[in-house]
């Protein structure tokens, strides 16, 4: 049997690269959130300024872990849109009248908030990552020299800061994290079945995690723009 | 008259698998709130006949909820509204709550699962995926000696709890995907679980997810639909079970 052909296959593919993409989430949020951490010294580099020249500096493994991020993310959607379109053609009379037995938001929004992660990472790679000024409604300063060039630094802070001040876009940011926090509640509650743990026990534990999980990344991820607004970081 | 009950019934005719169906209206007048949901609709049919009319067809036999031969859609449930129940165990009292109103009945809507005639569908698709699972080999003849063979107190009630499904296809009614991994699952896992059912414990798996897929079913997102719409009330864990057999089955060769 054509293991990664069957439904089950796929599900599998889509659990193995969520996982990934969950773990890739979190670490993000933790190196994101040390935009609270106030500036060392008078002139000295904000803490989130440092951290994102080191992640940039070493670039045989920042290309690793991007390959990595880009396959995991392929696979996933590659994994997805297969899975859904079986899915509709697998009823081809829809129903008069269908009524859910369970009232879960999350399940009922997993493809349309899975695309609107996927426009939402998109946009944020062209806004931060390939810095795209004009067409984002913002400016972004590229890594380089500090004033003085005495060292090479990252401009995370003054960009971040800069393009949240934007209402418009900050709003987009924050939807996007309800997204995501909504796809993960599911999600990961999910992969665990789609994985095989079967028992009662693991079932009420994944369901926590899932939770917890979605909740944290929503919250964690939010809090940076909203600071930004209300001017408490600034 | 107490304890009667009115309804205009909205349900789909379609005649023969090329037909493509529509729906009509009924009244199904003083049903007493005693009756099943299928004696309602015998009732609605004598009227039919009696004024020379088709009546509609639906699928019944045991009529005591062990043969899973009556499911449809009825307001948009698979069996109705009320949990662990099939439409032949249904009652009437337990549309006390719409008296006077409409109720919508529809065929099971599934690609492998054509209609044959109003609300009546083919289900052999289940058939196809239970003999792909081909045979157990295990020793017949004489009958062995009790406790011979030691089964886990676990493994039997999980194997037992499985082995209650009787194939309606309302999981696969209620799934959005309208998947049927609920029903594959319970029947893999009945076997699965139990010593007897080792020797081809990972063939089996392959075999009947490949053919569930080949029946064009859909996926599963674990929702977890199917399992509140089964009559039998089947967990959710032998999906889980199913999953976990297919990927150990990819390492045993
Ligand atoms: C980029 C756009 C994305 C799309 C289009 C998408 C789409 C989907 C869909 C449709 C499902 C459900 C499949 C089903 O069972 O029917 C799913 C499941 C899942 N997604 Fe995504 N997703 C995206 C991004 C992400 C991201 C960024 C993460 C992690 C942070 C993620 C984590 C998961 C997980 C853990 C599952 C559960 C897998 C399982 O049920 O076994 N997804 N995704
Ligand atoms: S007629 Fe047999 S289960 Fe309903």
């Amino acid at each position: 049997m054509r293991f990664l052909q069957s439904t089950i296959g796929l599900k599998i593919l889509m659990a193995f690269t969520g996982i990934i993409l969950v773990g890739f989430v979190l670490v993000h949020m933790l190196g994101n959130l040390q935009i609270f951490i106030p500036f060392q010294g008078i002139s000295g580099e904000a803490a989130i300024d440092k951290y994102g020249y080191l992640l940039k500096s070493n670039a045989v493994v920042l290309w690793g872990a991007r390959s990595v991020l880009l396959g995991a993310i392929v696979g996933h959607i590659f994994a997805a849109v297969k899975l859904t379109n079986r899915s509709n053609a697998a009823r081809p009379r829809k129903y008069e009248l269908h009524r859910w037995f369970s009232d879960s938001y999350a399940v009922r929004t997993m493809r349309w908030g899975g695309v609107l992660v996927l426009l939402f990472v998109i946009y944020h790679l062209l806004h931060f990552t390939v810095g795209v000024d004009a067409a984002l409604f913002t400016e972004v300063k590229h890594c380089g020299p500090l004033e003085g060039g005495a060292a090479n630094t990252c401009f995370v802070r003054e960009n971040v800061i800069r393009g949240f001040q934007q209402p418009l876009i900050s709003g987009f940011y924050m939807i996007a994290q309800v997204a995501l926090g909504l796809h993960l509640t599911h999600g990961v509650w999910s992969l665990f079945r789609t994985l095989g743990f079967t028992s009662q026990q693991w079932s009420e534990r994944s369901r926590i995690l899932a939770m917890s999980i979605g909740g944290l990344i929503t919250l964690g991820n939010i809090a940076i723009p909203l600071s930004i607004l209300m001017g408490i970081i600034k | 008259m107490s304890g009667t009950l009115n309804f205009t019934l909205k349900v789909w005719r379609q005649n023969g698998t090329k037909d493509s169906g529509y729906f009509e209206e009924y009244e199904a007048k003083d049903i007493s709130e005693h009756m099943s949901f299928l004696e309602m609709m015998d009732i609605v049919n004598e009227k039919l006949e009696a004024e020379n009319k088709e009546p509609i067809v639906f699928e019944h036999d045991c009529r005591e909820g062990i043969c899973g031969s009556c499911g449809f859609m009825i307001n948009g449930q698979p069996h109705g509204h009320k949990s662990r129940t099939t439409t032949c165990q249904l009652h009437m009292r337990e549309f006390k709550y719409m008296d006077g109103g409409t109720i919508v009945l529809e065929p099971f809507s599934a690609k492998p699962f054509k209609v044959l005639k109003d609300l009546m569908i083919d289900r052999s698709a289940f058939d196809r995926v239970i003999q792909s699972g081909g045979y157990v080999s295990i020793r017949t003849g004489s009958a062995p000696d009790a406790h011979s063979i030691a089964v886990e107190k676990d493994s039997a009630d999980k194997a037992f709890d499985a082995a209650t499904c009787i194939g309606c296809g309302a999981c696969v009614a209620s799934c959005p995907n309208a998947s049927a991994m609920l029903f594959t699952g319970a029947k893999v896992t009945h076997l699965g679980l139990i010593p007897q059912g080792q020797t081809e414990r990972y063939s089996r798996v392959q075999e009947m997810v490949n053919q569930m897929d080949s029946e064009d079913f859909g996926h599963c997102s674990n929702f977890g639909e199917c399992t509140l719409a089964c009559p039998k009330g089947i967990s959710l864990d032998v999906i889980s079970q199913m999953n976990k057999d297919l990927l150990v089955s990819q390492f045993k060769g």
